[in-house]
């Protein structure tokens, strides 16, 4: 019954009531949706490599290889041998090698020069593959396969030309050897989509000409005969590793380490991406604890809520106390009437929370490549519910001792 | 004896250090007493001593049998739910919930009288169909009842379950004077069916021929003013 009319009297005081609600519910969605925008970019950035068991690359730090193999931020600082890369790829404890040479653009992308196996290989979010929207895989030599950012932001088509560049940001480009676009690959929500993919020899062919980074003068050898030319490369800039069986992953990587003829690095690209979110992860733990904050706001607008309703209550309180009511009962209503604000609240917010996410999820994911997956609510999420709840509880703690005291000073009579 | 109040002090906190004191004041079982007083005659601290929400410095207060000033204050708001029935002068009802909410509402905090009421809600309708409310009155909300009717369902909610007391403070005055006879006369027949003792307070000696006894705030009891 006393439940029933603290339900009742918070209808009675439905507007303010119902505003005080609507806080605290945008305020749990906000801190709920910045959760799973947190869990889904972590588990998205985590998944922009999967099924590589090991990267190799000159010896470098680990978050380098890293970055400049997967996520095409910053620069090879030296290069691993033909001859290193196919000692290795001999190697029986290996199932599967794919060279990766970069170092030139096209515009603001990166050009990757790397083998058929590279789209047999590379897997992204729990082990999908690349696949194309338009075209074929490069079979020219001057044939390349774009990403999803590259094609969307340059507004190319199938069969348009493409001139790289040589270096990054350069001004000197491979202007006598043109690619032709073959293929478009799928949005993945990884750096593939800005990178521009052609094979490892185009990359030896466009720089026939070139000699210590700058182009003979006058020198230009036609496709043609570049067509005929051994186009074997000298160097490539990281390999992708998948191994035979996991067990042999620490023994390949150690013996990679130890590489007597040249000093090569071999990481492991989930313990890599690992380190790498301890760097960026800082910005996402200020996102949580602002949206914390926010919700802690809401409940405190609770709080001024019953306190300025307080005043008006007194006779509804003396009205209690004559019917026999002691303090606490009326402290405890208080206190019972924010946990049901702030547990609507609540759930309203979770709510708002699935209707944003049935709405963001599809846009977020062509948009931004980025999963949120909509399922149960998990423990953590309960665990939040449930500490709006406790903790609406506890603020509500202050107006109810004031109500305490009033119904202590008023007793049944209230002199207004 | 109902109420049996003997030498009773009280001094109010703070700074207006002024004390009331009660030599003897008492209502036997089944009586009607009018307590005359004007306003500021000490009559609201009065009816907190007997409802227990204030406990006197000395002296004691005996309601139905138990001396209340040696109880805790739980122990005195469990006293006052069991054994007495409060009306306001106005503003008695919760005005969020039903009449039958308000009704039932004192029951909540008084098992004993919960059992004595039996079927609750049968009782409480029959309570507004012997106070001449209109049938079907329990399910409408408390604010959509007129002032008088409003007094009416404040009288349910004190008869139900039968207390042994009844405390009303000026619950006429909100009343025309048709209505106020009208409302003695529904209060009154409730009372003497039940045997139920009444303490009521007003300043309106008019209405003191309908009681058995009339005394006078100023006769039993002496207000003490701190000079400034």
């Amino acid at each position: 019954m006393i439940l029933r009319l603290a339900i009742a009297s918070l209808f009675a005081r439905a507007l303010t009531v119902g505003m005080t609600i609507l806080a605290i519910a945008l305020s749990v969605a906000l801190f709920l949706g910045v959760e799973k925008v947190r869990t889904g970019a972590k588990a998205s950035f985590a998944d922009t490599i999967s099924g590589t068991d090991l990267i190799v690359g000159a010896r470098s730090g680990s978050v380098q290889l890293l970055l400049y193999s997967v996520f095409r931020i910053g620069n090879a600082t030296n290069n691993v041998t033909w001859e290193s890369y196919q000692d290795i790829a001999a190697r029986t404890d290996i199932d599967w090698i794919v060279p990766i040479s970069l170092g030139d653009s096209h515009r603001q992308f990166r050009v990757m020069g790397t083998t058929q196996a590279f789209f047999d290989h590379y897997k992204y979010r729990q082990g999908r593959s690349l696949a194309l929207t338009d075209g074929a895989i490069m079979d020219d030599l001057f044939d390349t396969v774009i990403g999803a950012d590259v094609a969307a932001t340059l507004g190319y088509k199938i069969d348009d030309p493409i001139i790289v560049a040589h270096g990054l940001a350069s001004f000197t480009e491979h202007k006598d050897q043109p690619f032709r676009v073959s293929g478009i690959l799928e949005k993945t929500g990884t750096p593939v989509d800005r990178t521009v993919i052609i094979s490892m020899e185009a990359i030896e062919a466009i720089h026939v000409d070139w000699q210590s980074g700058a182009q003979l003068p006058g020198q230009s050898t036609p496709a043609d005969v570049i067509r005929g030319m051994e186009l074997t490369p000298k160097a490539i800039t990281a390999a992708l590793v998948g191994v035979e069986s996991p067990l042999q992953t620490f023994a390949l990587q150690r013996a990679i380490n130890q590489y007597a003829e040249e000093p090569l690095l071999a990481i492991l690209p989930g313990v890599a991406l690992q380190e790498l979110w301890g760097i960026v992860g800082i910005a996402e733990t200020a996102l949580l604890a602002v949206s914390a904050m926010v919700v802690v706001t809401a409940l405190i607008g609770m709080m001024a809520t019953i306190f300025s309703s307080l005043n008006e209550r007194r006779r509804e309180m003396a009205i209690f106390r004559a019917m026999g009511a002691r303090p606490v009962t009326i402290l405890s209503m208080l206190v019972l009437e924010a946990m049901v604000m702030a547990a609507i609240g609540a759930l309203l917010g979770v709510l708002l929370l699935y209707i944003g996410l049935v709405i963001a999820q599809p846009i977020l994911d062509s948009a931004y490549g980025l999963w949120l997956p909509i399922g149960a609510p998990t423990i953590r999420e309960g665990t939040v519910l449930l500490g709006v709840v406790c903790s609406g509880a506890m603020v509500s703690l202050a107006p109810a001792m004031r109500a305490y005291r009033l119904s202590v000073a008023d007793g049944m009579m209230v002199k207004t | 004896m109902t109420l049996k109040i003997a030498d009773v002090a009280y001094r109010w906190p703070g700074r207006a250090a002024f004390s009331l004191t009660v030599p003897h004041l008492s209502v036997a079982t089944g009586e009607s007493v009018l307590l005359l007083g004007e306003s500021g005659s000490g009559k609201s601290t009065l009816l907190s001593l007997i409802c227990g929400t204030i406990l006197p410095d000395q002296g004691k207060v005996d309601i139905a049998g138990t001396d209340i000033t040696t109880l805790s204050g739980g122990a005195r708001d469990k006293v006052r739910a069991e054994q007495i029935g409060v009306i306001f002068q106005q503003f008695n009802l919760l005005p969020f919930g039903s009449v039958m909410d308000n009704i039932l509402l004192p029951l909540r905090f008084a098992p004993v009288r919960r059992k004595r009421a039996g079927d609750a809600t049968v009782e409480a309708s029959r309570l507004c169909a012997a106070l001449s409310l209109p049938l079907g009155v329990t399910r409408a909300k408390a604010t959509a009842l007129s002032v008088g009717q409003q007094q009416r369902v404040a009288v349910a909610r004190a008869l139900i379950g039968q207390p042994p007391l009844i405390i009303a403070d000026e619950p006429t005055s909100a009343l025309d004077a048709n209505s106020q006879a009208a409302f003695l006369d529904l209060l009154f027949g409730q009372t003497t069916t039940h045997n139920t003792s009444l303490l009521m307070v007003s300043h309106d000696r008019r209405l003191g021929e309908r009681f058995d006894r009339v005394i006078r705030m100023e006769d039993i009891a002496q207000i003490e003013r701190a000079a400034a």
